[in-house]
């Protein structure tokens, strides 16, 4: 099954980051990867996005495209990242969850992705 | 010609002998309404077969399968699940065999599915009630006090949840086992919970909660002893013993008129003697694993409870122990609350004022009507009866129990 992992954290956390703590946090996350390869999840698909302040929202409204500035939802947490893991069932996508570095300071909620529209 | 008895007796023995069917159903397929609905057809051709030919020697063996053949039918009947029928194929032989079968039990597997720690609490009880209870929706709404609806939309977003989440159909591998395990026993306490504090429900269906919890607490025994990677789990015999003790004494603790009977007014002669000596055992059994817990320091102050000749013959020291370490291994005001009173019983009422007194500010037990009635019994020991008045009145005030309310105006009563 394919899921989707979201990677929230606290933004005030990452904005008073160090160059070497960023560099430290780049390397858990390419040691995450290679943990998830060697249990046979490719984490290929799946990137850190820029911070919400650079996020456009758009809604179309009575044929009208509205667009604003920022995330759909202000929240304390932002979304930093993702993952899209094919994993054999929810346990290992929790398994794997577990290990991502941003679970330890933020959350990581694991979304599963339709497969089979025809249901 | 109508078989009103003959139907029921049909029914009863289908529901209790299809608690291992549908475990196995649902594991094999992957898919719980489907293996419910197969069951549910399978009921109707018991009704109708058994009532002609009367009741088969191998109930589980014929219910097995009958309800894969419904399986099958309901599989080409839905395209959209037809492309599903290729796994049935090794199943095939099965159907124009008449020899005994052997039911796999698979309810193991069934209980950490129902109690997975991706579904909600009410959603893991509502589920371990119906798939291995297999108690109606109508009587999980009725015991946990929800409309009808919102228990049947509990279940079905339930049941959508394990499927298209992907939760899957496995005993947790040994390194999870402890916290997943831990999942279980809290749903399986909670049952029994539901049905022992009796909050102002029929009393017919709590006492059956009960009896299912107890009935759910001895299959996981059971099953994790005959599971050769987990074996016995000293927890799990723990918190079976802990029901059995309290459930020893449901006899002595309500009077004719339903209303309730403190502890050491009970009438002991009314206790389950079989039930205490089978918790106790159970206990002893337990504690030689020496892993300890807290069903197991539960069920040990409920056994020295068990075991004294009265209120005041007990073993108060050793049960205001007991109580320090349960609330060193998981804290909480209500157990501090517990532990006040037998310090209060070991070592005088003022002793335990002096806990109660220092726990007045506590955001959870300021609203909670038995610290106030505990204050209450404490200061009226103390010879405090103004102190008494105050606190009778508060707890009377917050509590919503309508026989607990009228047994605190009594003893407001009785303090004039």
């Amino acid at each position: 099954m394919r899921y989707m992992i979201l990677i929230y954290g606290d933004p005030a956390i990452y904005a008073n980051q160090t160059k070497e703590e960023i560099q430290a946090e780049y390397a858990e996350y390419m040691a995450f990867g290679e943990e998830a390869r060697k249990r046979g999840v490719n984490t290929d698909v799946g990137d850190a996005l820029q911070p919400p302040t650079t996020a456009t929202t758009v809604r179309v409204r009575d044929g009208k495209t509205l667009v604003t500035d920022g995330p759909y939802a202000e929240t304390k947490e932002m979304l930093g990242g993702y993952y899209i893991l094919d994993c054999k069932d929810l346990d290992q996508a929790i398994e794997l969850a577990a290990l991502i570095p941003g679970a330890k300071n933020g959350m990581i909620e694991i979304r599963p992705i339709v497969t089979d529209y025809s249901a | 010609m109508n078989h009103p008895d003959l139907h029921t007796t049909i029914e009863a023995t289908f529901q209790r002998e299809s608690r291992k069917v549908i475990a196995h159903l649902i594991t094999t397929y992957a898919d719980i309404e489907l293996a419910e609905d197969a069951l549910q057809d399978a009921l109707v051709e018991a009704l109708d077969h058994w009532q002609r030919s009367g009741i088969p020697a191998n109930t589980g063996a014929w219910i097995m399968t009958t309800a894969k053949r419904k399986v099958i039918d309901r599989l080409r009947r839905h395209r959209a699940l037809q492309k599903r029928l290729p796994m049935l194929v090794d199943d095939n032989d099965e159907f124009h065999d008449d020899e005994p079968i052997d039911i796999p039990d698979e309810r193991l597997r069934l209980i950490f599915t129902c109690c997975h720690p991706a579904l909600s609490q009410e959603a893991q009880v509502a589920l371990t009630l119906q798939l291995l209870g297999g108690i109606s929706t109508e009587a999980v709404a009725k015991a946990f006090l929800v409309p009808l609806t919102t228990m049947e939309q509990r279940l079905v977003r339930a049941k959508r949840k394990i499927r298209d989440a992907g939760i899957p159909y496995q005993v947790p591998p040994i390194k999870h086992l402890p916290e997943r395990l831990e999942t279980v026993l809290a749903v399986i306490y909670l049952i029994f919970n539901a049905g022992y504090v009796s909050p102002k429900g029929d009393s017919l269906i709590q006492t059956d909660l009960c009896d299912e919890a107890i009935r759910l607490g001895r299959v996981l025994c059971d099953l994790l002893k005959n599971q050769p990677t987990v074996g016995e789990n000293a927890e799990s015999l723990g918190l079976l013993a802990l029901m059995l003790l309290h459930h020893a004494r449901r006899n002595a603790r309500t009077d004719e008129a339903g209303e309730i009977i403190l502890l050491e007014d009970q009438n002991r002669a009314l206790w389950d003697r079989q039930m205490i000596d089978e918790g106790i055992a159970l206990l002893d059994h337990a504690l030689g694993f020496n892993q300890r817990g807290i069903y197991q320091i539960q069920a040990a102050i409920a056994s020295l409870h068990a075991q004294a000749p009265s209120a005041d013959e007990t073993d108060w020291l050793q049960i205001s122990l007991l109580y320090g370490s349960l609330a060193h291994l998981s804290p909480s005001p209500i157990i501090q609350l517990n532990r006040a009173v037998a310090i209060a019983m070991a070592h005088g009422a003022n002793n335990g004022l002096d806990i109660l007194e220092g726990l007045a500010n506590d955001k959870t037990l300021c609203n909670y009507h038995l610290y106030h009635a505990t204050c209450a019994d404490l200061y009226r020991r103390a010879n405090l009866p103004e102190k008494a008045k105050r606190a009778y009145e508060r707890a009377i005030a917050l509590c919503d129990n309508d026989r607990e309310k009228s047994f605190l105006t009594k003893r407001l009563i009785q303090l004039a």
